[in-house]
This record gives C-alpha cells, structure tokens and sequence, in this order.
C-alpha cells in the first residue's frame, strides 16, 4: 500500500462511500434505461405493475414478439464487436486512408459507412439467418423476452417523425454552425483585449445569461407574427413572415446562446499562450491573419467542446422552439408534446415513450464519444469563470 | 488591440445580441403598456324565421369583429398604463387576501402561486444540489481509478438529456399503476395517486431537478478536488483533525469558489423553471412564472395570444432576476474597481 497509514479509511467509511456511489449510479440510470425497456413493448406489459413483467414482457411474448436465448446471444455478440471494431479497428483505418489534414472528412465518411453497415448487419442479415437458426434449435431457440419495434415503426413511418428529425438537424446544424463561427472571433479578441470596454461586454454577457426566454419570446413574438406588415414598407411583397421559419429560430437560438458561448470561447483562448499571436504579429501578420494562420490549428479542442454546448441547447429546447415554430416546421422535442395532448389509449403514451427514447439515443452517444470534453467543458467554465 | 480590430472581432456577436435580447427587451417594455385588441362593431341584426300567415322576425343586436378588405379583423393598439399588471397581479385581490391572512387566496391568482413555486423551487434545490453534488464528487475521489470513467458516464446522462424527456421519464415511472407507486402503495400500505395534489407533484419535480443538476455539480467539484493541497492535508492530520474537521476546515474552504459558481448558475437556470410544468403536465395544480408568460403566448382558442399581460408578466419576470442578481453585480464591480480582476 503506497497511501499512508493515517490517510487509510476504514472500512465502514469505504462501505458507505461505495454504497452511495452504487446508489447514485442505479439512480442516475434507471429512469433512462427503464424508457428505454418500456419503448419496446406492448401496452399492457409497459405499464405493467409488476416490474418484471415490464421487463420480460409475457403479453409481448404472447403477441409473438420475442426474443430466444440464442437471439439475445448472438445480438449481444454482434452489437460487442460492433463497440470492439470502432475502438480498435476504425481509428487505424481513417488514419491510414485519408489524406493528410483531411482526417476530419475521412472520420465523417467512415463513420457513415460504418453506421449504415452496422444496420444492416443487425437489422437485415441478422434477423434472417436467426430465422432459420430458431426452429433448428428446440428449447433455445424459444422466444423468453418480449419485444416488439411496433411503435418505433408507428412513430417514425405512420406519424412521420423522420420529418421534426430533419428539422432538428437544420436546426441544430444551423445554431452549432452560427454560434460557433461568430463566437471565436469575439472569444478571442475578448480573451486578447484587457480595456474597459471588454469587461463590460462580458459582464452586459452575463447578465443576458441570466434572462429567462420566455421574456425574450415576448419580444419576439409580435414582431414575428407580423413581420410581413412590418418589413412591407422597406422589401415589398418579398416580405417574409418570420414565424414558422427554421432559419429565424436558428438566428434566435444562437443569440440566445451567445453569451455562454463567448465566455466559455474567452477562457479557452485565455489559456492558449499570447506569445503565439504576438509572435506572428511581429513576423507581420495583420490580427486576422494571426488568428487565421495561429490560433485556428491550435483552437479545436475547445471549438469542439463550446460546439457540444451549443448543440445540446439547441437540440433540447421546448420553449422558443414551440412557441415560434409552427406545426409544420416542429422539431422533435416539442412534437412529443403532441402526443401528450391526445394521450387517450396507452398505445398512444408507449408511443410518446417511444419518441422520447428516440430523442435520447443519440444524446447516448454524443456521451459516449465526447465524455472527455463534456467534462473539460463544464470544468473550464468553472476554473475560469 | 487597436479599438477597430477588436469592434471587427466582437461585432457580429454584439449586434446578434442587440438585435435578439437587447431589442426584444425593449420591445417587451413597450409592450407592457399596451393593449392590442380586435375592434368591434355592434350590428343590428334581423333574423326571421317562416311561419304562418307573416314570419316571425326578431331583431337583435351583436357584436362581431371589424373586417378590413382582405378578411382580416382590424385591431387596435392603445396605451392602458398599467392595466396589463394589475391583470395579471390582481393587487386588490391580493391586498384583501394578504390583509385578511388568508393564503390559500392569495395562492388563487397565478401569479402569486408561480411567484411562491419560483422562489421556493430555486432556494429548496440549490442547498441540495451543491450537497449532492460534492457527496457523489468525494466517493468518486475515494474510489478506484478503474471504476471512475464509468461512474462519471452514467452520471453524465441525467445531467445531458432532454430536460423535458427528463422530466417524463420519471413521471413514467409513477403515472397510474406504474412501478414506483405500486412499490410505494406495497410499502406504505395504503392507495397513492401522485399526480392527485400539488405537493407530490412538486416532490417529483424538486427530485427531477436535482437528479438533472447534480451532475453538473459533481463535475466541477470533482475537478476542484484533484487540486486540494496534499501537504495541508497532511499537516492537519499531524494537527489532529479528524475526516469530518479536514472536509469542513481545508476541502470546503478551498472549493468555495467552485460553490459560489454553481450557485449563480444554478441561481439562474433554476429561476426559469419551466420544463418540469411542462413533463409533469402540472399545470392545473402548479405553476412557474415562466410558464405563466409561456401560456399567456399560447394562442387561445379564438387564435389570439395575449401579447399585453405577456409582456407585463416577462418584465416581472425579469425584475426578479435582476433583484437576486444585484449582489454578485455589485460584488464584481467592487472587485473590477479594485484592479483585482
């Protein structure tokens, strides 16, 4: 033991410690995890009392909707290999292949390739080869878990929920995009500049942060909904009515956004050395060319890192979204809404919980991936802030 | 930096800023004093209906909304002073209700009830959340490097979902006959309905909100933690401190900053709770402000949204803000002043 006698704990205290941490954990999973079981199955089994008919599913099994050992095994091997291969496999392959300083695109195309192969794997080869393989193998092959993809396929096909999907993506794209690009440039020069004038806009940052955007929507709205009479004087009949607008919702949201953005942006800058800049100043380079050709292939831990913020803000806004959008453009978030308010049967409330599952799972991943610069993120912020 | 090349840098931000908070500020005072409504025409109407011998005729008089030439109802736009808050803070009512004791009145008018759930929400969590927060961050720091990464994964996904999905994902858990209230009837032995009262809706929710901040808080202290000074450590163990003086007289003090940070982000995204009314659906029992500003938007079902009592309640809204954050303005201002900066 390398820890000093004194500092060691005894034993009761560790318990506690682990007990609570144990705790914590079940605590923090289980709402998730239990969504995401209920999504898959029928009515009657989701909303069951028992909790381990919610998690067997007997009337899905019933329905003809399960799963056998054999099923869960092979699933269980494919979906490891699946996490083993894009750890191991795929960085070597994207490092080897694309061409130098296009990493970026070669991990984008093989990160689509591998998603689609993926699908198709455990989606089309794997459910025909398991029906043939079910029958040949008596007890084993016997479904034991209920499960049933019937309400993913109502929502994303009959009720279209591809379409606030899409929405989501120019949305969020769109914000991620914006905010970012106009948020370096003031990032830098706020993190560059000591004057007066720096300070204040910083602060003026703040305390825009600390608005709720049910007063901004106030603002907005009026305006939006009559932007055509308004705008009519100046552009004629191009005037466009801004609400409803995808584009006019991206504009509010980056705003919004910006003020954590620029201050999150500063205090990463703030730690890249001034020497670097100063540098290239005295070689000649205007403050543009300095921040183009220096500080630009040395920013990208923190872009990526200030990126996932905006990207969560936009992706899991309610109120701007729902109040300025219209049926037709909804993104995903406020279009469970919907299924909330003709939530009659308990087909319809599986559904919603099956929208919502489909709302988290990527929001899964983006953890997965990005677990480091989430936490550098939210430390940064603080240490500095 | 030349002032030219810094407004270059800061431009686009600020005019983003201005444009879409500053503006809208404005726009939202404005607002407040004003009242938008249809104009209306009294009409004198004759409507017969056959009968024998000469119809039967009645005239009545009715009030319909003033149509332009396109087919739109024509509005008006006037000044009301302060008309549109005294609608939505019904001082009188509340005056009679606070003068006679009696709250279960005052609790009647919305906007008193979203005041009280605001404020009570905002200051109930914030305690819990920091103590959370650093319990879960001091087991971490206890446990074993291996198991570290996975613990901080999982407690990543209440603090990065949906705050709606969030919210409903619980309230799954506890709706009709679900899980949680039948394992809560079995043991409590008697019949639960969550969803029945105000007060285990809003136990659902305070349980909603630390659950999806902890995680916030147990990062950055987490991260403060790995900078505590071993060697004081070490010298207030020679001192005799036991575990419980050594958190409260060397770990708390040097994570103070870290607190005071987490409670003025907490402060502020905590004053705007909004998508817990929303998960739970708790509308008919409680309210926040910001959702009192949310539903005064929502178009009603003649399609008119009430922009007037809306701005007036977004500008009270707003004045709470400012009243909780004046001491940390000032407290920045003092140290700006004072060069430590």
């Amino acid at each position: 033991m390398s820890t000093p006698r004194a500092l060691r704990q005894p034993l009761g205290l560790r318990l506690t410690f682990a007990g609570f941490l144990a705790f914590w954990c079940l605590l923090a999973a289980f709402p998730i995890f239990w969504i995401g079981v209920m999504s898959f199955k029928s009515p009657v089994d989701a909303f069951a009392a028992n909790p381990l008919d919610v998690i067997f599913g007997p009337a899905t099994r019933a329905a003809g909707n399960g799963l056998s050992l054999l099923d869960i095994a092979l699933g269980l091997l494919v979906l490891v290999c699946t996490v083993r291969l894009a750890m191991r496999w795929l960085p070597r392959m994207v490092s080897s292949y694309s061409p130098g300083g296009q990493m970026i695109f070669g991990w984008v195309i093989a990160s689509v390739g591998y998603a689609l192969s993926f699908v198709v794997v455990f989606f089309v080869i794997l459910p025909a080869l398991l029906g043939v393989l079910n029958p040949l193998l008596g007890p084993l092959g016997h479904p034991v878990l209920g499960l049933t993809t019937a309400h993913y396929q109502s929502v994303w096909i009959e009720n279209a929920f591809y379409h606030n999907f899409i929405n989501s993506l120019i949305v969020t794209g769109g914000v991620v995009t914006i905010s970012l690009t106009v948020g370096t440039l003031a990032g830098f020069a706020l993190a560059r500049s000591g004057s007066n004038l720096a300070f204040w806009i910083l602060i003026l940052a703040l305390v825009f942060r600390a608005l709720p955007h049910s007063v901004l929507v106030a603002g907005y709205l009026p305006v939006f909904v009559n932007s055509a009479e308004i705008l009519r004087p100046y552009l004629g009949d191009a005037a466009p009515t801004l609400y409803g607008q995808p584009w006019a919702v991206i504009a509010v949201l980056v705003s919004i956004n910006q003020p954590f953005t620029i201050w999150m942006l500063r205090s990463f800058f703030q730690n890249i050395p001034n020497d670097l800049d100063e540098a290239a100043r005295v070689d000649g380079c205007t403050h543009f060319q300095a921040f183009r050709w220096v500080i630009m292939p040395v920013m990208w831990p923190g872009v990526i890192t200030t990126g996932l913020f905006s990207f969560l803000l936009a992706y899991n806004d309610f109120l701007v979204t729902s109040l300025l959008l219209d049926q037709s453009n909804q993104t995903m978030v406020p279009a469970i809404a919907s299924y909330f308010n003709r939530e009659t049967t308990t087909t319809d409330q599986v559904e919603a919980v099956a929208a919502a599952v489909s709302i988290t799972a990527p929001l899964f991943l983006l953890v997965m991936i990005f677990q480091r610069q989430i936490v550098s993120g939210l430390t940064a912020g603080a240490v500095k802030g | 930096m030349k002032f030219k090349t810094f407004a270059a840098f800061v431009g686009p931000s600020v005019f983003l800023m201005f444009l879409f908070i500053a503006a809208p500020l404005v726009s939202v005072f404005v607002g407040s004093f004003q009242l938008t409504q249809p104009v209306l025409d009294q009409i004198e109407e004759e409507t017969c209906t056959p009968g024998f011998l000469a119809q039967t005729c009645t005239t009545t008089m009715v009030t319909r909304p003033a149509l332009d030439e396109y087919g739109h109802i024509v509005t008006t736009t006037e000044w009301v002073g302060w008309l549109n808050y005294q609608r939505v803070l019904n001082p009188e009512a509340a005056w009679a209700a606070i003068s006679s004791f009696d709250w279960g009145a005052l609790m009647q008018i919305n906007f008193w009830s979203a005041l009280r759930f605001t404020l009570m929400f905002t200051l109930v969590t914030l305690p819990l959340v920091i103590g959370v927060g650093l319990a879960i961050a001091l087991a971490v720091n206890n446990a074993a490097k291996s198991i570290r990464g996975p613990v901080i994964f999982v407690s990543l996904l209440p603090f990065i979902i949906t705050p709606v999905i969030g919210a409903l994902s619980i309230r799954w858990l506890f709706i009709g006959d679900g899980i949680l209230t039948t394992a809560l009837e079995h043991w409590l032995n008697r019949d639960i309905a969550m969803f029945a009262q105000a007060w285990t809706i809003e136990l659902m929710m305070l349980f909603f909100r630390v659950w999806h901040v902890a995680p916030f808080a147990f990062v950055i202290f987490y991260a403060g933690l790995q900078t505590v000074n071993q060697d004081t450590l070490e010298s207030a163990i020679i001192d005799g401190a036991n575990r419980w003086d050594r958190l409260r007289y060397v770990i708390v003090p040097h994570l103070m900053p870290l607190i005071i940070f987490i409670a003025l982000i907490h402060l502020m995204d905590t004053y705007r709770v909004f998508e817990e009314i929303v998960g739970f659906t708790s509308q008919a029992h409680v309210i926040s402000l910001q959702w009192l500003t949310y539903d005064f938007l929502q178009p009603d079902d003649a399609g008119n949204r009430a922009f007037g009592r809306a701005s007036a309640s977004a500008m009270l809204t707003m004045v709470g803000i400012v009243v909780l954050l004046i001491p940390l303005l000032r407290r920045t201002w003092r140290d700006h002043k004072g060069g430590s900066y």
